[in-house]
């Protein structure tokens, strides 16, 4: 099912956000579908959007035009509050409850709740159940949070940055705690994340949000099949540009390096290697210091 | 039982790792038939990568032969790859253990080593080139590959 009409974690349709204050639009003329039991990964640089879209679809802002649907339903209505879980960048938590105290407000405010989840997840990471939230390292603060999110069992759970702050052995295991979640449960995930290794191979669709903009949204392997990083002569540049998608090149005297969007067959003398998830989410990040280049682009994908 | 480690710098797809690993402990015995293939969950809360991931290199084992999804129960190893002469004690085993050793103790560095096998096994082969025609599973492609 991948139709208009298809059940989909997240679709935007000409969705548009402007902050009053500071008046630019945070997000404009977003479109773009994540499927659900994907696990995606939102991406962009600082002030792309990717806050404001998942405070959007977790119900914390409304759109200032156009739709977001989340698993189909409008955000913030009961409804989509008791399936979809969001996990904000501050994670709010009362610092003087203690953990036990925090899981029973999870209890207490959720219809259904799994409390033998939600323990497991705090007992997991070694958290005593009488700690002061205040009291603990940012690795354990973030598990509490993600218990408190998960022992909602949420169909779609939205992620800002989970992994800040936390050192790589937390990373891996809330990471791990999240592909169980999925394995096991199925569940819809959406995280943003500046941590590009991480994503490579966890995250299954990718979002990209450039300047407001939905720049990408696609599937993983799809992205790695479709691209290609070019090595060659620097003096066939404009043939490359005329039958590839050019997402951002290269030159270092008369070598030309390149990663392409595939628009046919590679003709030529190139070097071919094949991407990482990591070196296409560079290339689509990096073409925004390059201001003229979008609009070769653009050109390039009207004239292919 | 298995224990999976991704290698994540290492550019080769998860999936395939999954395999490989699978397909070296079947060769070596420590999987066995009848062997049950931990669960993605197992898998993915140990590795932290995609369980689709999992999914899909259980699924081309399947297809290869190597392994049964079993509906509700699992994943089942249904073949092995161990051979007699791959085993733990086996006189080959043995033989080549002390190779690598004097190999070593000769300064030959873990390359220089793994040329030479490489080496003599390409010789070999060549020489019986239409004896091996069938290649075995978890030998796919190999030889076009070095071609």
């Amino acid at each position: 099912m991948t139709g208009p009409d298809a059940p989909a974690a997240l679709r935007a349709t000409g969705l548009g956000f402007r902050y009053r204050r500071r008046g630019g639009w945070a997000l404009r003329d977003c479109e773009f579908t994540v499927p659900v039991g994907r696990i995606a990964a939102l991406v962009g640089r600082n002030g792309a959007g990717k806050s404001t879209l998942l405070h959007l679809a977790g119900g914390l802002l409304r759109a200032g035009s156009g739709e977001l649907g989340v698993l189909g339903l409008a955000p913030g209505t009961a409804e989509a509050r008791a399936r979809v879980a969001l996990l904000t960048q501050d994670k709010p938590l009362y610092p003087r409850f203690t953990v036990a105290d925090t899981l029973l407000m999870g209890e207490k405010l959720n219809s259904s709740w799994d409390r033998t989840a939600a323990e497991r997840i705090v007992h997991e990471g070694g958290i005593p159940l009488h700690a002061r939230v205040g009291e603990l390292s940012p690795g354990r603060r973030t598990r509490v949070a993600l218990a408190l999110a998960l022992g909602k069992r949420p169909e779609l759970l939205l992620l800002d940055e989970p992994l800040a702050d936390l050192d790589p052995v937390a990373r891996g295991e809330i990471m791990a705690e999240l592909m169980a979640e999925a394995a096991e449960r199925g569940t819809s995930i959406v995280l943003s994340s500046h941590v590009l290794p991480e994503l490579e191979e966890t995250c299954d669709w990718v979002l990209v949000l450039r300047d407001g903009h939905a720049e990408l949204s696609e599937d993983a392997e799809t992205l790695r099949e479709s691209h290609a990083v070019l090595t060659g002569p620097a003096d066939r540049a404009d043939d490359l540009a005329a039958q590839h998608t050019v997402v951002q090149g290269r030159t270092a005297g008369r070598q030309l390096t390149a990663l392409v969007r595939r628009r046919g067959p590679l003709r030529g003398d190139w070097h071919v290697a094949r991407p990482r998830l990591e070196d296409i989410l560079i290339g689509y990040l990096r073409t925004e210091e390059e201001p003229g280049r979008r609009d070769a682009r653009e050109r390039t994908e009207a004239a292919a | 039982m298995i224990d999976y480690r991704i290698d994540r710098g290492s550019g080769v797809p998860a999936y395939v790792q999954i395999v490989e690993q699978t397909e070296r402990a079947l060769r070596m015995g420590f999987l066995k038939v009848g062997d049950k293939l931990p669960t993605a969950k197992e898998v993915v809360a140990a590795t932290a990568i995609n369980p689709n991931t999992v999914l899909r290199a259980y699924r081309d084992m399947e297809q290869a032969g190597l392994v049964e999804l079993r509906r509700g129960l699992g994943t089942f190893v249904t073949r092995s790859l161990a051979r007699p002469g791959a085993q733990d004690d086996s006189p080959l085993r043995r033989e080549v253990t002390d190779w690598v050793a004097r190999a070593r103790a000769e300064g030959l560095e873990r390359a220089d080593v793994l040329a030479l096998v490489t080496a003599a096994l390409d010789a070999h082969d060549n020489e019986h080139d239409n004896e091996h025609d069938s290649p075995a599973p978890g030998d796919r492609g190999r030889k076009k590959e070095d071609a």
